[in-house]
């Protein structure tokens, strides 16, 4: 799906550039919801304002539910049938494996900054094995690593003058707590 | 499914919405607990199949969402699923990217980027062992399968339909499942 939407974007529309789409990727993966969606909103709110968002969402969404609605009724028709059963049975290992491959991939990305994946380790033993409530993991680690992360970033400005990645704007000295 | 359950799914699915840090997927260990353990309105084996059959459809993966929403209540709850967990984070988005647009380049972004990725991928993880523990039970063919799609996803640019379709042959033909 990302691929497909950043060669229509970027390449044949030029609604984006390379280096915007790739920003609003990153601002899109920090809110929750699903990351395309997001884009989708972003995307048509920056050209068309709100109802732009709505129709991006609209767009993106529309066609894929019915081709996905279709198949669950066929689904309903034979689900039961044995040989579809062991097929679905395979399919489930490989939908699995391509979930567990995609965090991979995003963990391996994160390489230079191993250290913060132990909130991801966590995430994935509470979630994951212990099958906690999806609330208190979240509500439990995500304030923490981000506090911090703020911590970390403020003294990486602050003590070296070369800001550290891409925010690099931000000199030292310059103090600015969050916004409300 | 009545329209007080379907209420029902759409408030709790509206409440995970706002919790799917990275993604939609990182909230689908929450839904089969809600789904099959708590409701009893599918079995785990639709839980994990409508995942499967999301994964291989064209479209955003968020569609797991429509087909488990269809499974528990038909349209009804295709709907109350999807317009749940579609509606407070699109909200958010959308004010997020206003107020974003406003004031360029805070601090306070570049820390949630930074501590919320770890969390993001263990979600996300979370959300594969579940898929996979769901299909595989003790199986060790299974699990193997498993092993080798992750072995094949991180290191290669094969498009992901032909594993999904391989999966499907391994199950019909016997060999797995």
């Amino acid at each position: 799906m990302l691929p497909w939407a950043q060669r229509v974007l970027v390449e044949e529309r030029g609604w984006l550039t390379r280096e915007q789409f790739t920003e609003y990727l990153a601002f899109g993966q920090l809110l929750p919801g699903p990351n395309i969606c997001n884009l989708a909103i972003m995307v048509g709110d920056r050209w068309f304002g709100w109802r732009g968002s709505l129709a991006a969402l609209g767009g993106m969404l529309g066609m894929p539910m019915v081709v996905v609605l279709g198949l669950a009724l066929l689904y309903g028709q034979v689900a039961d049938d044995p040989v579809v059963r062991r097929a679905l049975g395979g399919m489930g290992a490989v939908a699995g494996g391509m979930i567990m491959a995609t965090a991979l991939k995003l963990a391996m990305a994160q390489r230079k900054r191993w250290r913060w994946l132990i909130f991801g380790v966590l995430a994935f033993i509470g979630v994951g094995l212990l099958h906690l409530k999806l609330l208190w993991v979240v509500a439990g680690l995500a304030p923490i690593a981000t506090l911090m992360a703020w911590l970390a970033l403020r003294r990486a400005n602050g003590v070296s003058s070369a800001a550290t990645g891409a925010d690099s704007s931000s000199g030292p000295g310059q103090t600015r707590g969050p916004r409300p | 499914m009545t329209q007080t359950e379907a209420l029902d799914l759409f408030l709790r699915f509206a409440s995970l919405s706002l919790l799917a840090v990275g993604g939609a997927l990182g909230t689908a260990p929450e839904m089969r607990r809600f789904l099959v353990d708590e409701r009893h309105w599918i079995s785990g084996v639709q839980f994990t199949d409508s995942i499967a059959i999301a994964q291989a459809a064209p479209g955003p993966n968020i569609l797991f969402v429509t087909l488990l929403g269809w499974q528990a209540g038909g349209a009804l709850g295709a709907f109350a699923a999807t317009a749940g967990l579609m509606l407070p984070s699109s909200v958010v988005t959308w004010s997020a990217w206003r107020w974003k647009r406003a004031s360029e380049d805070a601090p306070l972004v570049a820390a949630i980027r930074l501590g919320l990725s770890p969390l993001a991928i263990g979600l996300t993880a979370s959300a594969g062992w579940v898929v996979a523990a769901g299909s595989n039970h003790d199986d060790l063919r299974m699990w193997a399968l498993t092993l080798v799609t992750v072995v094949i996803v991180a290191t290669t640019r094969l498009n992901m339909l032909w594993l999904i379709g391989a999966g499907a042959l391994l199950g019909a033909i016997g060999w797995v499942g």
